[in-house]
């Protein structure tokens, strides 16, 4: 089973994704985490986000975290997809899926790409205003 | 070497690549001889929690650079 690591500007199918990555007699687990474009603040006037990326570095870098993922666990096989450009309220950004024989290394890859990825790839938050101007996201 | 900025980095030094001929230095004495080409540059460089990436890698700011280095600066991720 291979790696799927992707950034795009498209949308993502989660059952297309999982029936790609569950494809394999051996696996007992597939986990997956599903980041999704949130109302920010719980601020009503965010109508929603532009990503800002960058390219030559966002692969190399989830190609690290993924090949990590598979030294630290044994795990089977990852789908990691994250979308950049522009995206509204509700819109799926980000897809993990981690499939392993058993679910305590699916659980705690998954955990942990999710954590790095938000500490090492570089991908910038913009939060769309419904008065057309944009404010960048801070790190929480 | 080239010198990329990102996000809010970019946004203040007002340019997304510059090309330096710089020898000999960290990427720390980078950031602070960059600093000293004006104000916007001052507040996007002395940003403490700025980071930066060689040839497409987060590194140490004591980091040595070399001519061909591809070097890019930008503030704390915000991706997933």
């Amino acid at each position: 089973m291979s790696d799927r690591i992707l950034v795009q500007q498209e949308d993502f199918d989660v059952a297309t994704e999982y029936a790609r990555l569950s494809d394999n007699l051996e696996t007992g687990a597939i986990v997956s985490f599903i980041g999704k474009v949130r109302n920010f603040n719980q601020n009503s006037d965010v109508t929603g986000l532009h990503l800002e990326h960058y390219p030559a570095m966002t692969q190399l870098s989830l190609e690290k975290l993924v090949a990590e993922a598979h030294e630290r666990w044994p795990i089977q096989g990852c789908t990691l997809i994250h979308r950049v450009g522009d995206l509204t309220i509700n819109d799926q950004i980000v897809l993990i899926l981690v499939a392993s024989a058993h679910r305590k290394a699916a659980f705690a890859a998954c955990e942990f790409l999710i954590d790095e990825l938000k500490t090492s790839a570089p991908f910038w938050k913009k939060e769309r205003l419904s008065d057309g101007s944009l404010r960048w996201v801070t790190p929480s | 070497m080239k010198v990329l900025f990102f996000a809010q980095t970019r946004e203040l030094v007002g340019v997304d690549e510059l090309i330096i001929d710089a020898q000999d230095v960290t990427a720390q004495q980078l950031r602070d001889a960059l600093a000293e080409r004006g104000d916007k540059w001052q507040l996007a460089l002395r940003d403490s929690a700025l980071l930066v990436a060689v040839n497409q890698c987060l590194v140490p700011w004591n980091t040595p650079l070399s001519a061909n280095d591809e070097v890019a600066f930008f503030p704390p991720v915000t991706g997933g």
